[in-house]
């Protein structure tokens, strides 16, 4: 996976799935008509800050509560590149690599990032900010695979030959 | 080789007796199960994904259970979707108003001990109560798996929970587990196994141990697990040895956490509003008058729980402000608490009886609430909005609790 920089976006620990798109959204068609309520309890503003690519840089338990992939797609459709936390709650961080949205755990940089800085990710490498690097791990080969292939959905597609 | 619960579970799927917490592997489901909720996207995932046929049709269970009967205008296309994609898949293990998927899950022995089981709700968990391991997956997923027949797991590490001795009267499995959720916090066994073990837990029975494995993805946890015995085995109709999936106790695993409770120390307690790790005991709660009383839903809607309450209210009658809805968690439960004369006590106690299914917990019908009123509920989870507005206060407690609760009118456990 190719190296990234972007501008980076704080929020705190436990950013629960109703933050990240709330229960009353969920009825609208589409991903595109959610997206504009992303972040909408905590940070309203977000959706219109956010430019493809950026970063959002978050404490622990980020993703907790219900099952609902609605959270990690929206996040997706916002632009953000990855999202890197102190630790992720397991069904979202499933959901996210599903849909082909990266996640990086790290515990190092919170301390040292502000919003608006900029970061470099070398996925499977460090992560670069103000010339400093910060080690992460890397994801396991199938996981890689499926974020590659833009998630689950088109990893079964070129499985099954259907494109 | 020592090993965890969860460690030997995975080892019996996968037929590698190397593998250990950490390593990732792909699993073979004994069994799925889908929800009204998810099944239409779990159907059109299956179709973009490009397959044509789930691996296995015996092995998938559909449930319609969170929506029915339809409160809201276009609920009936979900039962209709999960209709079609049964009969497009040959899928005749679908249940249309039985109850709550996590209760038949186990009673109709979908789940038993030793199966790995996926489910699309997040208490999907509760089958670690038969020593199954069992966890909760997105529709995607689902997908994936329908057409596969696998799924990648990280074998998950172990908090051992140890329990010994005879718990006080009036103190149920519901005020353990509770209990041990608020000393681990909300995060606190994140993508973690829990495993149970001790004398209190031997002497509990099937469903109190459904109860505790209910609540565990409440503390984070990837699965709950009860180590299986005669009465695990009876219950599932399986043969009481490890060939069949029901494994000792050797406490040698690699456990990264271990609990150590005495059975005499807990307390009637509730999760308070609105965090489930909020734990207060009952005692503690003075002059907190409610306005409803649920008791019901897959963590506490089973015929020992209908009893207990049941024992409470005999003769007596719910405080005239008090709403106490009473619902089944699946047909049989319901069957069985008319036959006791259950049913008929919750009746006299002027007691709302409703439909077997999730009714109220998922807050989509069934005497959802408005700002400022106040809640005792037997169910697992008190967020903001989870039966109404955001500004209704859900107090998480046990059947003994709430039937006390709704003949008082206040929050109490005696």
């Amino acid at each position: 996976m190719a190296s990234f920089t972007g501008k980076v976006f704080i929020l705190g620990d436990d950013i629960d799935t109703d933050i990240i798109i709330p229960t009353e959204y969920l009825a609208l068609k589409t991903i595109e008509d959610m997206r504009p309520y992303g972040f909408y309890p905590l940070r309203p503003e977000l959706p219109s800050l956010i430019k493809p690519g950026d970063i959002i840089v978050a404490g622990n338990n980020f993703g907790c509560g219900s099952s609902r992939e609605q959270a990690p797609e929206v996040i997706k459709a916002l632009g953000v590149s990855c999202v890197i936390a102190k630790s992720f709650a397991r069904i979202f961080y499933r959901n996210s690599i599903n849909n082909g949205l990266l996640l990086i755990e790290n515990s190092d940089i919170q301390d040292k990032i502000k919003e608006g800085d900029e970061l470099t990710v070398n996925p499977g490498q460090d992560l670069v900010l103000n010339g400093e690097s910060y080690k992460i791990g890397s994801l396991p080969e199938n996981l890689m695979d499926i974020l590659k292939e833009g998630g689950l959905v088109n990893a079964m597609k070129k499985r099954n030959g259907v494109i | 080789m020592g090993a965890t619960l969860i460690e030997k579970i995975i080892r019996r799927n996968v037929h590698d007796d190397n593998v250990k917490a950490g390593d990732i592997v792909f699993v073979k489901p004994d069994r799925v199960m889908i929800h009204d909720i998810f099944i239409p996207f779990v159907a059109d995932k299956f179709h973009e994904m490009g397959f044509k046929k789930v691996w296995d049709q015996d092995k998938v269970v559909i449930i319609y259970d969170h929506m029915v009967p339809a409160s809201q205008v276009d609920d009936t296309r979900h039962f209709r979707r999960g209709d079609e994609f049964a009969k497009e898949q040959g899928i005749v293990h679908i249940h249309r108003a039985d109850g709550i998927c996590h209760q038949l899950m186990p009673e109709l022995r979908y789940a038993t001990p030793g199966d790995v089981v996926f489910g699309t709700d997040s208490h999907t968990v509760t089958y670690g109560g038969v020593s199954a391991f069992s966890t909760g997956i997105g529709y995607t997923e689902m997908a994936g798996i329908l057409g596969t027949g696998e799924l990648w797991i990280k074998v998950p590490e172990t908090i051992r929970v140890n329990v010994n001795g005879r718990l006080p009267d009036g103190v149920t499995s519901k005020d353990v587990i509770l209990t041990i959720i608020g000393d681990l916090t909300a995060a606190g066994a994140t993508y973690k196994s829990m495993e149970f073990a001790g004398d209190t837990f031997d002497a509990m029975s099937v469903s109190e141990r459904l109860t505790m494995a209910n609540m565990t993805i409440e503390a984070g946890a990837k699965c709950g697990l009860f180590y299986a015995d005669e009465k695990t085995a009876e219950f599932s109709g399986v043969p009481c040895d490890e060939e069949h999936g029901c494994f000792k106790d050797t406490n040698d695993g690699d456990y990264v956490k271990v609990m150590n409770y005495k059975a005499e120390d807990f307390v009637p307690v509730a999760a308070c509003p609105s965090q489930v790790d909020k734990i207060r005991p009952i005692s503690e709660l003075k002059d907190i008058k409610i306005d409803q009383v649920f008791i019901g839903s897959c963590t506490n809607g089973r015929l020992e729980d209908l009893r207990a309450a049941a024992e409470i209210l005999k003769g007596r009658h719910v405080a005239p402000y008090v709403k106490l809805i009473v619902t089944p968690a699946s047909r049989s439960i319901y069957n069985a608490a008319v036959r006791d004369g259950i049913m008929k006590i919750f009746n006299d106690a002027g007691a709302i009886i409703m439909n077997p299914g999730c009714g109220l917990c998922c807050g989509r019908a069934g005497g959802i609430l408005t700002d400022g009123e106040t809640v005792v509920a037997t169910n697992n989870r008190n967020f903001l909005g989870r039966m109404g507005t955001n500004k209704v206060n859900i107090y998480l407690a046990s059947p003994v609790t709430a039937a006390h609760s709704a003949v008082a009118g206040y929050v109490r456990s005696v």
